[in-house]
This record gives structure tokens, C-alpha cells and sequence, in this order.
């Protein structure tokens, strides 16, 4: 039995009523404070990189690989998807979260092999993300292009 | 030609059994989150490691239904070469922990795939398959595990996401049955086969809200064919619809008339507890088997419940045709299950004596 277009819509009215409802101050504040203390932690590394001579600019990339490789024992040790559990969009958003993605797939699809398991489907989630910000990324390098003129 | 008028068939959907079947073992065997559950202490194995030391999720689960299978045998007393068939699914692509289990065993297999609905389907077809002749002993047997679901349907597990509050916990949890031509124990006395309902959900997500509209017309069918009352049927139990979808199965039954009253549970929102964080509880094809097997069969069989109309709430959906954006078609089956009653408790149902916990 499929349910025609009105009756779908009457139904899901009526589930969107009786259901329980997302507690979105909660996440907030938690998606808040735990992306506030991941930033803190790379703003962290950031100065003391900055402290023992490098620049400001210079030391961006070094701590986003720390920030990676934090982020990768996290997720190794079974912290990160509690971390993100709680901290929801907070804890996915900051770097350490895209590294929680790859990390996570490359250990669910390891036993599978090496090639058709960690090598194929270590971006099953990432995959997007990277797709996207490769596209996003030489879109607003032409709109700078143009802008600028060449 | 005439056509044979099928003298087991009641009303539109339901079949009475001629000599109802009886349920002579049952066990479950579920992961550590489900043994601190409520009902913890009433499986009757409760590992401490959900990957049971296998190199696998799938392997595990496996492992868990051939446990399960074994120790509802011992507890009904019989050898694996008594049973006539093994009826078993999961939720996993071509059912391969149940086909693993199956090989282990070395049993004539059927595998069923009805998704959290597999035990009711596979009860409803035992009883049939024996009230009809063909057999003497029939396993009926389903699982679920968590991390195996998660990686097929989901995410991986080491995955950070924060689940909605209307998401179910897929069980990790296994059962198993044995269902017999005559023996002492509660006896199956119907079963309604339900047809697939879609009420145009698409969100994976709300399991329950998907499989509640099934969950009534199961009901609903079982009550009409039989002209039965809630209250004629005891205790209704439903699959594994969470305390979202039990609420809104309640109200759609509301609706056309039937009121459940406060004799009904359901098995999802029975397994785990509030601060379990399991949201709107559990789900999984091993949800309704351990719990009917390991919290109702038990009471049954001491008297505690009359009778108990197990509804079975499966969403047959797969993540490819979802992402297609097809939506969720939902299915519910029930059989009707009468305490022994005048045939006094038998042994096979309820802990096993040195209660097996690993």
C-alpha cells in the first residue's frame, strides 16, 4: 500500500508533531565549546610554533598537520566519535574532524585489504568534502582571476 | 476445477493453526550494551566484547546466532540433527550472517529477509510449515549487530556524527526458537501475514515513524479477521517501533477505533534505558527475537501473561534506493502466542540452569 501525495503529507504533519524535538541550545553551546577548544588547542600549537621562530604563515600549514595528526590518534583510540557525539557539528567541522572521516573509514574498511578496502574506500565520507573544495576552490580562483584581471 | 478452499485461513490475512505449534527453547545472546540494558539480566548470554574476538562485526553476529541456535537446542533438549529447518535472516546484504550461521549449524536452511520483522516472519512460517506437516522441529532465528548494521547502512563506526532524537541504536543481539510439532510450552495459535505499507517516509532516521502505519494495519487485520478485542490478545508487542513510533502506532490505531490500552510494549523501547543515550531506543532484527525470546516467553511460561500478539516492524529499505529517493516500505507480521496453560511449564523456556554468562 503506497500512500498517495496528500495522505504523505497529512502523515508526516503528523509525526513532525508528536516527535521529540531536537534540543538545538544544547547542540549549539556544545558544538560551541567543543569546536572553541579544538580551535584552542591549534591557536595553541600555532603560538608556539610562532614563539620558536617560524612566521605566522609559515607556521599555518605545519600545525593543520598537527591538528590532523591529533584529530587521527583521536579517532585511532575510539575518542573522536564520542567527542562528535556530543560536540556535533563542532567537532566535525574543524580539521580534526575531516581526519576523523578519512581515519574512520580507512579502520572500518581494513579488513577488507589494503587495496579494495582502505585504498578504495578511505574517502567513502570525505570524498565530497574534497570534491567540492576542489571545486569551490577553482571557482573563486577564476572569479579572483577576473576580477584582478590577468 | 475446484479450488481447494484453505481450511486454516481466517478473515482477509490470518491463518489459525489446526494444532498450534509449541515454542520449546528459545535464547538470546547479546553485546555488552544490551546486557546493561534493563532486561540485562535476562538474556541468556551476555558478551563483554561486541567483536567476541573475531576479525570481524560480520563474524561476531554470525557467532552470536550459531550461540543462540545452540543454546535454545540444549535448552529444548535436542540435537542439531532434530531440527527439520533452519528459518533465519539479518539485516546484512545477502543475509551472510545468517547463511554463516547456517554452515556452521549444517542445517536445511531458509534465509528470510522481513529486516527487523525476520523473527515474526520466520515464527509465522515455522508454525505454519509444521501445522501443515512438514516438519517436526523448526528453528526460527534472527540477529543484528550494531557495528555491522552501522558500516552497511550508516557511517563507519569510528564516524563522529550526533544522531537526531528520533534515530534508533540497532541491537547487537541474536535468537533463536524452536518451534515443535507438540512439546510443553506457549503455543503459537495464529498468524497474520501483513502487507507493505508506505506512507511516504524517507527519513532513516525515523524508523518508527516509517513502520508505524504497518504496524497498525497489522494489528488492525489481526484484530477484524479474528473479531478479537485488544484485550483478547494480552500483552501486543511490537517489533522494535522506539518510544516515537509506539506512540504514533497507538494514535494511528486510535484512529480507526482500536485502542491498545496499557497492555502494549514495545521491544525498542524496552532494551535500553533513558541514560543509555540510545534516543528513541533500540531496533534490529535481533531486537523483537531476544527480547520475545529472553523477557516474554519467559513470562508466558510461568503464568505471569496469558497470551501475547508479537508484531514483528520491518523497514525493507536499502541505502542505495534511499539515497535514489525512493521512500521507506515498511511491513509488520504478528502471531498470537497462548501461555501452556493446562500443559504445565516445560523445561526450555526461561534461564538456563547455571545461567550461561560469558
Amino acid at each position: 500500500m503506497k500512500a498517495s501525495g496528500e495522505q504523505t503529507r497529512r502523515y508526516l504533519e503528523l509525526v513532525a508533531r508528536r516527535g521529540p524535538k531536537k534540543p538545538v541550545l544544547r547542540n549549539a553551546v556544545m558544538a560551541f565549546l567543543v569546536g572553541g577548544a579544538i580551535c584552542v588547542v591549534g591557536q595553541l600549537i600555532l603560538n608556539i610554533l610562532v614563539a620558536r621562530g617560524m612566521t605566522p604563515q609559515s607556521a599555518a600549514p605545519p600545525t593543520s598537520a598537527l591538528m590532523v595528526a591529533l584529530g587521527s590518534l583521536l579517532t585511532g583510540i575510539g575518542l573522536y566519535d564520542e567527542i562528535g557525539r556530543v560536540g556535533g557539528m563542532g567537532a566535525a567541522l574543524p580539521i580534526t574532524g575531516f581526519a576523523n572521516s578519512i581515519v574512520a573509514a580507512a579502520m572500518e574498511y581494513k579488513r577488507e585489504g589494503f587495496i579494495l578496502g582502505v585504498g578504495a574506500r578511505m574517502f567513502t565520507v570525505a570524498g565530497p568534502v574534497i570534491v567540492y573544495g576542489l571545486l569551490a576552490a577553482v571557482l573563486a580562483g577564476l572569479v579572483t582571476l577576473l576580477l584582478r584581471g590577468a | 476445477m475446484a479450488v481447494a478452499v484453505a481450511g486454516k485461513r481466517v478473515g482477509q490475512a490470518t491463518v489459525a493453526f489446526e494444532r498450534p505449534p509449541a515454542l520449546v527453547g528459545a535464547a538470546s545472546v547479546v553485546g555488552p550494551r544490551e546486557g546493561r540494558g534493563p532486561l540485562g539480566r535476562e538474556f541468556d548470554v551476555v558478551k563483554d566484547d561486541d567483536l567476541l574476538g573475531e576479525a570481524s562485526w560480520e563474524k561476531a553476529e554470525a557467532r552470536m546466532l550459531v550461540e543462540a541456535c545452540r543454546t535454545a537446542l540444549r535448552k529444548a533438549n535436542l540435537q542439531a540433527h532434530d531440527v527439520d529447518y533452519l528459518l533465519a535472516g539479518d539485516l546484512l546484504n545477502q543475509l551472510v550472517s545468517a547463511s554463516c550461521a547456517a554452515r556452521d549449524l549444517s542445517l536445511p536452511y531458509l534465509g528470510l529477509f522481513g529486516a527487523c520483522a525476520t523473527i515474526v516472519e520466520a515464527l509465522a512460517l515455522a508454525a505454519m510449515l509444521i501445522d501443515g506437516g512438514f516438519a517436526r522441529f523448526v528453528l526460527a532465528a534472527s540477529s543484528s549487530h550494531h557495528n555491522a548494521a552501522e558500516r552497511q547502512f550508516r557511517f563507519p563506526t569510528e564516524f563522529a556524527t550526533q544522531r537526531p532524537p528520533t534515530a534508533q541504536w540497532t541491537v547487537t543481539a541474536a535468537a533463536a526458537i524452536v518451534v515443535a510439532a507438540e512439546g510443553a510450552g506457549p503455543v503459537l495459535t495464529h498468524a497474520t501475514v501483513g502487507r507493505v505499507v508506505d506512507m511516504g517516509a524517507q527519513d532513516v532516521n525515523d524508523m518508527g515513524a516509517a513502520m508505524a502505519p504497518a504496524a497498525a494495519d497489522t494489528v488492525w487485520q489481526h484484530l477484524r479477521d479474528l473479531g478479537r478485542q485488544p484485550r483478547d490478545c494480552g500483552l501486543i508487542l511490537s517489533g522494535d517501533l522506539g518510544h516515537h513510533g509506539a506512540r504514533l502506532a497507538r494514535e494511528l490505531l486510535g484512529r480507526t477505533g482500536v485502542d491498545i490500552g496499557s497492555a502494549y510494549a514495545d521491544c525498542g523501547a524496552l532494551v535500553f534505558g533513558a541514560e543509555q543515550d540510545a534516543h528513541a531506543g533500540g531496533s534490529g532484527s535481533g531486537c523483537a527475537a531476544a527480547v520475545f525470546a529472553s523477557h516474554v516467553l519467559p513470562r508466558l511460561q510461568r503464568g505471569e501473561l496469558d497470551a501475547a500478539l508479537v508484531v514483528g516492524t520491518g523497514a525493507l529499505f536499502s541505502p542505495t534506493v534511499v539515497q535514489q529517493g525512493e521512500t521507506i516500505p515498511c511491513v509488520a507480521h504478528a502471531v498470537a502466542v497462548r501461555g501452556p496453560g493446562a500443559y504445565g511449564a516445560g523445561p526450555g523456556v526461561g534461564p538456563e540452569r547455571g545461567d550461561a554468562r560469558a
